[in-house]
């Protein structure tokens, strides 16, 4: 079937907004930095192949973005099972917990993980300077992307086909093995293409506990471009990320369109049970301790440290943000910050989840490559980096009206890189709805119209709901991307926390902010983990 | 009263409907009956207007419906599946077209008690649809189809996820409802006893294309050609040099084919054919017995009495209940 | 729904794009770039638009690199009308590019003539240093005293107590760095060079950040690390004092080899305000806003003139001989340096 003229009508605002606020400020700044002088700088290029520096910053890049996929993978697949297949207390505030690393700064979750792991660390190890520091941290960060993803399409695997192959007389294992695992393929793989994508990207997490040796793209474009001024080489190396990302997009494309495939799915089905026998017991108290240990200890951490005073625990930090002892302005009133990052929160999620909305009916119904394509370009700017982008803002955006000084490109910027996961998170449900529903309303007598507001909208809002809040938590957490933007000076929560970061005594009153930033972005992954039925889609 | 002319629809090239033609007359139930892949689906969404025709006509009273779409149409359709709204309670399922057509909520409140009445779900109204049994979302689904008056009714396989039990006693409870709301039916099913049972007239589609279209009754007694009989669950067909040889002359002209309807055969000791039993079956009321001729060519007939296999049988053949056909 | 979402969000767009054009004719507003270190005492700038009128606007950048490459990206139509916190090691690359109009500000001769760039092309308005911090009590536990010079680090007695910031990637770590140059030479005999070797020989630990160092390695003040040596500011036993409330401030400096980092503010060459934007510049070296700089940002004023709070009066020291560095040289070999630097370490 040709794809419909409305649908086309209806990509116009997404392309449009993309165009202008990525594909046209990315464009401009890679050309600046690589046609200098009116000459293609090829030198650029020549000195990232033969600088030994750069190889080994390239090759650092892929390995440590592997490592990390694979072991996040590998640690987030019995979570997932857990979760999917098992009912028992707390399940639900477990999996909101572990939504939380992934909308905490980096920032402050490094100097957090420095705690942990390096020296006086609880466990007697000093991991500083090694891979193991940035794999934890990697997995800590991604470990929800494998839990949901996976997890989802687990939950609605019907254990039927589970117990058939077990009267066929396979082993629990044969079972996952030749069963189960196959079935999943489609949602491992495109779960662990979006782990690779953010680890493969990484930037705070590599500032904070990277070394020289251990650095990645995305670090060196920043360094780049902000230390050496070398404006030539940041840009060719952004293209050489972007080529990369484009790769992993493509994978990740090629995996989710599988997951949205014939499926023995069984939507509306609650699969999950009370363990039953000892080992099934054991089985979840191993998996949970494991959770524990990489997401609840390095947020429980942050939580003590923020109470910790020479005079032992009390909330002396948590008062000292609300009734500053000495008037100065590095204290941001935290209700000041707060507001502040609502203010850029708001009209973010307003335009994510517009035009994640838009996009999302876009792609559902332009059949065939289009919506691929455009899928995948929407979610370029997860990949792109975030100083390529705040400079790209700042070369491109004068004409026809000057945006570059202007507070809405924060939010604009936050949409860009929540607009993904509003479209994850509603494109699988309405794909899900059934054709035959809208059909239904049709025949009935609801125009195209109606039956969109009739039957897609009340099923599709709750998906949509998800992505909102996925959009606000980004929104209120993000640091990095925004950081390149020159920005109006309101603090916002992370900037706050940056703030305190950058002075000596000031340690507690940050960890004090970052547990408030926590408790906010918790009470929104709260929210996602209520809203999300069994029928909402994943990351 | 509808009317469907050589309609035609391709996917990919290959003709899903090949130059069909149906007409349904007013107030009457249609059977569209036909095995899987040979189209009947397509029509009946062809005909709702869920797909568009390459090709050919339907028309509605004389007037094109063709350029009407889907929801102008007045048709109701009930899907397979039932695709009730899991978001509407039934009661917000039933009231959905009469919502549609705007009716006020006095109207569609009543409207919907009298439909939930009709299927016999009175009450129902505040149910989600998602704790209903299997029965009770198929009455919910046919009282969404019937609530806002629809001028054709169309079906497609109702029945077909129900148990045989429930079926048998749900289609009885339909037909006397399209019987007292007078509609106009057309039921889209691959079962012949849910098409002879509940149907006025039965059309056969095969690739494609209407290769019959009669009363049960006169389908079971004159099926146009071997396929069709043997689609209908005939048995006994027989090639015209077999019945020259169990001293039936065929009739002149192109007939081939013979089918000697099981209750032509009577089986007596002084019948003047002979055969081995090979079968004798209880099928609860009579046994079922086939005759084997030879050859392994069998007939089959009905006897009040079992037979030991390996017996000879004879037995007595009523030609003039023989049906002839091209095959 | 969808319409009214579209409509919603092309709204919100032209609303934005609306909010942000201003009016070029008449000043009222200008608009100073500057760094997230950024910080202002509520009603220090209003005291500006008091007495000119004119509002100010804050646009800040992550750090001071990524404002200096802003700034040179949008030359042709900065964003900005004065730059802010442009220091002594990106200054020589910045004036290179054309970036400033010279402007004399009206307190200029209340500034140190050592501070002052030939030319004024840009204003100093701040300077502080960056130093060696100790943590005495870590270092008595380890048996040892407190040095007094840079070169005492390179004794083995001090193997694996120093932490230093990656100069690639933080501010304080490139101030120790060409500290370290400036000591220690290109050429003699002990070049910096094999001053850096013997400090990688006694297992200096390097890390990219100057919170990963100060929180995470140092072992002093409000760090929670093990390593009684740091590069961190001068004024870091003060923030020390005043934040944690003491009496005495729990960490010292070494006063050898410490980098005297100036921050100055410029007209950017192109904005549609210069008299304006001289007034800024004009205020920002005057007593309003110097008395606030030293509790916001922990540097000391430029302007000679002014009274210092007490917590600085009691506890601040200033290196009196800091290594200072023509900017010009710096941005002439910077890229080397990192090289020859990175080649050491590694």
């Amino acid at each position: 079937m040709r794809t419909k003229p409305w649908v086309l009508l209806l990509a116009v605002v997404p392309a449009l907004f993309l165009a202008y606020f990525f594909v046209y400020p990315l464009i401009t700044i890679l050309y600046t930095g690589l046609v200098p002088d009116g000459r293609f700088a090829t030198s650029a290029f020549v000195e990232i192949v033969t600088d030994p520096t750069m190889r080994s910053v390239a090759w650092f890049t892929l390995w440590q973005a592997f490592l990390s996929t694979v072991f996040t993978v590998a640690l987030g697949l019995p979570a997932a099972y857990v979760f999917a297949r098992y009912r028992f207390p707390g399940r639900s505030l477990f999996r909101s917990l572990t939504l939380i690393p992934f909308v905490l700064p980096t920032l402050v979750v490094g100097v957090t993980f420095l705690a942990v792991l390096g020296p006086g660390s609880p466990f007697g190890i000093d991991l500083r300077g090694t891979i193991w520091a940035i794999l934890i941290a990697h997995v800590f960060y991604n470990l929800a992307i494998v839990i949901r993803g996976v997890g989802v399409l687990w939950e609605q695997i019907d254990p039927h086909i589970e117990d058939a192959a077990r009267s066929l007389g396979a082993g629990r294992w044969r079972v996952f093995r030749e069963v189960t695992l196959p079935l999943l393929k489609p949602a491992i793989l495109s779960s662990s293409a979006l782990v690779f994508l953010f680890s493969f990207t990484s930037f705070g997490v590599i500032l904070i506990l990277g070394d020289l040796h251990h650095s990645t793209l995305e670090v060196e474009i920043w360094r780049q471009a902000t230390a050496f001024l070398r404006l030539d080489l940041a840009s060719a190396l952004a293209v050489l990320q972007l080529v990369g990302v484009t790769a992993i997009l493509l994978v990740y494309g090629k995996a989710s369109k599988r997951t949205a495939g014939e499926l023995p799915l069984r939507p509306s089905f609650e699969v999950a049970r009370r363990p039953r026998t000892a080992g099934e017991r054991a089985f979840i108290a191993a998996t949970l301790g494991m959770l524990g240990l990489i997401v609840i200890t390095p947020i429980g951490v942050l939580i003590v440290r923020s109470l910790n005073t020479p005079s032992g625990l009390s909330l002396t930090h948590y008062v000292n943000l609300f009734n500053p002892p000495r008037s100065s302005a590095i204290f941001v009133s935290p209700v000041d910050a707060i507001g502040n990052s609502l203010r850029f929160a708001i009209p973010a999620v307003v335009i994510a989840a517009g035009i994640g909305l838009m996009a999302g009916v876009v792609i559902v119904s332009a059949k065939g490559r289009s919506g691929r394509i455009f899928d995948t370009m929407l979610m370029l700017p997860l990949g792109t980096s975030a100083v390529t982008i705040g400079f790209g803002f700042l070369v491109a955006l004068d004409q026809p009206v000057d945006l570059r000084a202007s507070a809405m490109l924060i939010p604009i910027a936050h949409a860009l890189v929540a607009i993904p996961f509003v479209i994850r998170s509603t494109v699988p449900v309405m794909e899900s709805v059934q054709r035959r529903l809208r059909e239904a309303a049709a025949v009935l007598g609801a125009s195209p119209r109606q039956a969109w507001r009739e039957v897609d909208f009340p099923l599709v809002s709750r998906a949509l709901a998800v992505g909102a809040l996925f959009a606000f938590a980004i929104s209120i957490g993000e640091f990095g991307a925004t950081s390149f933007i020159a920005r109006p000076s309101s603090s916002t929560i992370p900037v706050a926390i940056f703030r305190l970061l950058g002075r000596p005594g000031t340690f507690g009153e940050a960890m004090a902010m970052a547990v408030i930033l926590m408790v906010i972005t918790g009470i929104a992954a709260m929210g996602i983990e209520s809203m999300r039925g069994t029928r909402s889609g994943g990351v | 009263m509808l009317q469907v002319s050589r309609v035609t629809i391709r996917f990919d090239d290959t003709p899903a409907l090949d130059g069909a033609s149906l007409t349904v007359a007013d107030q009457s139930i249609h059977a569209l009956m036909g095995p899987s892949g040979s189209g009947k689906s397509t029509m009946l969404r062809a005909i709702a207007g869920l797909e568009d025709p390459d090709a050919g006509e339907i028309a509605w009273d004389g007037r094109s419906v063709l350029g009407v779409p889907v929801h102008k149409r007045g048709f109701g359709l009930m899907f397979q599946d039932y695709a009730l709204f899991p978001h509407r309670n039934v009661a917000g399922n039933v009231a959905f077209g009469l919502r549609m057509q705007r009716e006020d909520s006095a109207t569609i409140r009543r409207r919907v008690n009298e439909v939930l009445e009709l299927v016999g779900l009175p009450g129902y109204g505040d149910r989600s649809v998602g704790t209903l049994s299997g029965g009770e979302r198929q009455r919910v689904a046919l009282a969404r189809t019937l609530a806002p008056h629809p001028r054709l009714v169309l079906l497609d396989e109702p029945l077909g996820a129900l148990d045989r039990s429930l079926r048998e006693h749900l289609l009885v409870e339909m037909r006397s409802i399209f019987n007292q709301v007078d509609a106009t039916v057309l039921y889209v099913t691959h079962d012949r006893e849910e098409a002879f049972t509940i149907a006025d007239r039965v059309a056969i589609i095969r690739d494609g294309r209407i290769v019959a279209d009669d009363t049960p009754e006169d389908l079971w007694r004159r099926p146009p050609d071997g396929w069709t009989a043997r689609f209908i669950g005939l048995e006994n067909l027989c090639t015209a040099s077999r019945l020259t040889e169990l001293g039936v002359q065929p009739p002149r002209g192109t007939a081939t084919t013979g089918v000697i309807p099981p209750e032509a055969i009577t089986l007596s000791p002084t019948g003047s054919h002979t055969a081995t039993v090979t079968g004798s079956h209880f099928r609860g009321g009579a046994y079922r017995v086939e005759l084997g001729l030879g050859e392994g060519s069998t007939l089959v007939t009905w006897s009040p009495t079992g037979l030991e296999p390996d017996a000879v049988a004879r037995f007595d053949i009523d030609t003039a209940r023989i049906s002839w056909f091209e095959d | 729904m969808k319409r009214i979402l579209g409509g919603l969000t092309i709204a919100v767009i032209v609303l934005a794009m609306a909010g942000c054009s201003t009016d070029d004719a008449e000043t009222d507003e200008i608009v100073l770039m500057t760094h997230g270190s950024f910080a202002v005492s509520d009603g220090v700038l209003e005291a500006f638009t008091d007495v000119t009128g004119i509002t100010v606007k804050v646009l800040q950048s992550a750090d001071a690199g990524a404002m200096v490459s802003q700034a040179i990206l949008t030359k042709d139509n900065p964003v900005a009308d004065v730059l802010y916190g442009i220091d002594n090691t990106f200054l020589s690359r910045a004036i290179d590019e054309d970036l400033f109009i010279p402007h004399q500000a009206a307190a200029i001769d209340t500034v140190a003539r050592g501070l002052r760039v030939p030319g004024d092309q840009v204003t100093p308005i701040d300077f502080g240093d960056v130093c060696l911090n100790l943590d005495p009590s870590g270092l008595e536990d380890l048996g040892l005293g407190t040095p007094d010079q840079l070169i005492d680090l390179a004794d083995a007695a001090y193997r694996g107590t120093l932490v230093v910031e990656d100069p690639t990637t933080s501010s304080p770590g490139l101030s120790f760095l060409l500290a370290t140059i400036a000591t220690f030479g290109e050429d003699g005999a002990y070049p910096w060079q094999a001053y850096w070797r013997d400090l990688v020989a006694n297992e200096v630990r390097i890390v990219p950040g100057w919170d990963q160092a100060y929180y995470g390695e140092f072992s002093g003040g409000s760090g929670e690390g093990d390593r009684p040596i740091v590069v961190s500011y001068a004024t870091s036993p003060v923030a020390e004092v005043y934040f944690g409330d003491l009496d005495s401030a729990p960490t010292t400096i070494v006063e050898d080899g410490c980098f005297r980092q100036v921050e100055y503010a410029g007209i950017l060459n192109g904005t549609k305000a210069e008299k304006a934007a001289g007034q800024l510049v004009d205020f920002l070296l005057e007593r309003t806003f110097q008395e606030d700089v030293p509790l916001s940002m922990f540097v000391f004023p430029a302007n000679s003139d002014t009274p210092l709070p007490d917590v600085f009066v009691d506890h601040a020291v200033i290196p009196t001989d800091s290594r200072v560095m023509d900017p010009a040289w710096i941005d002439e070999n910077r890229e080397r340096w990192f090289a020859e630097w990175a080649t050491v370490v590694r």
